[in-house]
């Protein structure tokens, strides 16, 4: 992917540069995410139903008539969601528990294979969600240069952030304690300030805004601002609302993996609360 | 096609001339997000990716330890421990010392070097499927993951090399020039390791059985490859392919060839050099571009 990334970074300057020729403005009409009829499908391995539970036997019966595990099942989380994405646009994308956001958005970023249509993007989305990379049991200092060099920093710009990093996230001398002695606030909090060190293109945020004190809640969507402002596009998935409406100048509601309603976030979000 | 004309619809209510989205996507040069880089490209950004790699290992590896009391400590204890058990049910109740000089410096080079390419297959079964969570957040060439956990195993082989050396010295080997070639035949062992890694990986991302069944497997090998007893002795009344069979399995060759330093002190045979540097070639090979057939499918569920 660093490979695509480079050539477009290289491709994008000239395409803009063409854009100034026909239109008066001209970064903000450009497209950078443009999503085209996108169904994703996945295989979960859910727990077997009652009758079933282990059961050697009828795993055996099952084999034996060539029926494939029950528990895995077909999801068809995203059904044919279309949009197109411009710069400096903040989208937030609201819905349900299971509605398809989270989905959505691992689908942008290019983690999850489209099962028809498509996903088409400038440069290289990035997830906001270093979480997974990180150790509970090593120390805050540790997690901060693992977690900038799972996203892909070198040396150097790890050293450049790393302070930069401890002051945001606020946790002070903890850092030296291991993250499995913080407070779920400290974690979020370390967590968001590792995540948003990097500058992305195209940036999505699953929920990271969800805990924290006041203090940090403004914090960080001023580093989401700034983001917006450096980079061109943030998707946002909040059941925040309050979140939504400060940051978003758009709302795509999704309803069983379906846009239900698409437009101005006060509108949407009127609609999103009567129903 | 459930709702293409609604999309349109939806494009042309922004503003924007009727064309289709791939269309609108082409004339902003935007691509598709998914992609398999090619092999060159591939490579180079698993190097561009070694600092991540040698610090998920180090982190592993730290972590790995911390809840236990006596931490560290058990990256030697634990090859000892092994080597401990095996000595009592091979070489005392079994018998086997009496047959075998310096049995237990015999047994614990194969036990250590056999643990290094068993825990690597182990690990490399699960360097995928116990990581979808951080393959599905972040973008990084997937063989990052097997390489880290071959890594982290190398890195636990250190101590167990330590204790080694050590043991052979202490039961009465002397110190060899043949030494310096340790490195080497690791080395090639550690390449067969990443190799084999690999390969496990993308077994062990779709065949969630694999991880059920590996401890059998690895045990069979276990046996079949002359940790506790001498190959060419015990074949001595066997025909000749079955003997060649057994020598030409990857664990034994580079178990005998570490024997043969360490011990022996006699330079390898040929027959050696070439059967542990065919392995470290063909299960780089081999095991690296299967795993890359498929990158773009790791963590898709």
């Amino acid at each position: 992917m660093a490979e695509l990334t480079k050539e477009l970074s290289q491709v994008a300057p000239q395409t803009s540069e063409t854009q100034n020729h026909e239109t008066q403005n001209p970064k903000a009409g450009t497209p950078t995410v443009i999503v085209d009829d996108l169904h994703i499908v996945y295989k979960v391995y859910g727990s077997a139903g009652d009758a079933e539970k282990g059961n050697a036997a009828s795993a055996l019966m099952r084999i034996l008539r060539r029926q494939g595990r029950p528990q895995m099942k077909e999801v068809h989380a995203v059904k044919g969601v279309s949009f197109v994405a411009h710069h400096g646009d903040a989208i937030g994308i609201i819905g349900r528990n299971g509605s398809g956001k989270s989905t959505l958005l691992r689908a942008i970023a290019g983690l999850l294979p489209p099962h028809k249509g498509a996903v088409y993007t400038n440069g290289q989305p990035s997830l906001l969600g270093v979480n997974a990379a990180l150790m509970k049991e090593l120390t805050g200092e540790r997690n901060i240069i693992l977690g900038c060099y799972a996203m892909g920093m070198t040396p150097s710009e790890v050293r450049e952030k790393y302070d930069e990093i401890v002051d945001f996230s606020g946790i002070g001398d903890f850092v030296q304690f291991p993250m499995s002695t913080y407070s779920s606030g400290m974690g979020a909090r370390l967590r968001f300030a590792i995540s948003s060190a990097k500058t992305h293109d195209v940036l999505l945020i699953d929920e990271a805004l969800a805990t924290g004190d006041r203090d940090f809640k403004k914090k960080s969507q001023q580093r989401i601002k700034q983001m917006r402002d450096a980079a061109g596009t943030v998707f946002l998935v909040a059941h925040n609302l309050d979140v939504i409406e400060e940051t978003c100048n758009r709302v795509i509601w999704l309803h069983k993996g379906k846009i239900r309603m698409e437009g101005d976030p006060q509108e949407v979000l009127e609609a999103y609360n009567k129903a | 096609m459930s709702q293409p004309e609604s999309a349109l619809a939806e494009a042309q209510g922004g503003g924007r001339a009727p064309e289709s989205l791939a269309a609108l996507a082409e004339r902003h040069g935007l691509r598709r997000a998914i992609a398999r880089p090619s092999m060159p490209a591939y490579l180079r950004q698993l190097w561009d990716r070694r600092h991540f790699i040698l610090t998920y290992a180090t982190s592993r590896n730290v972590s790995k330890y911390s809840e236990s009391m006596l931490g560290q400590l058990w990256q030697v204890l634990t090859p000892l421990l092994n080597a401990a058990v095996y000595w009592l049910m091979f070489g005392v109740i079994l018998g086997q010392s009496k047959q075998i000089d310096n049995y237990p410096a015999f047994l614990i080079t194969g036990v250590m070097v056999f643990t290094f390419t068993q825990r690597t297959v182990i690990s490399g079964a699960k360097s995928i499927s116990s990581n979808l969570s951080l393959i599905r957040a972040l973008h990084f060439p997937r063989a990052a993951l097997p390489l880290a956990y071959t890594i982290q195993e190398l890195q636990q082989l250190g101590y167990s090399m330590a204790v080694l050396v050590l043991l052979v010295l202490v039961t009465g080997e002397p110190v060899s020039w043949l030494w310096l070639l340790i490195p080497v035949v690791l080395i090639m062992q550690l390449v067969f390791n990443i190799g084999t890694g690999m390969f496990m990986a993308r077994l062990g991302a779709f065949m969630r059985d694999m991880n059920q069944l590996l401890p059998f497997i690895t045990r069979t090998w276990l046996y079949a490859s002359g940790v506790f007893y001498a190959i060419d002795e015990r074949t001595k009344d066997l025909p000749d392919f079955l003997r060649w069979a057994l020598e030409f399995n990857p664990a034994a060759a580079y178990i005998e060839f570490m024997r043969d330093l360490l011990i022996y002190q006699r330079f390898p045979e040929r027959w050696a050099w070439v059967t542990c540097l065919f392995w470290a070639v063909f299960a780089l090979i081999v095991g690296f571009w299967y795993f890359w057939r498929a990158e773009e499918r790791y963590g898709r569920g």
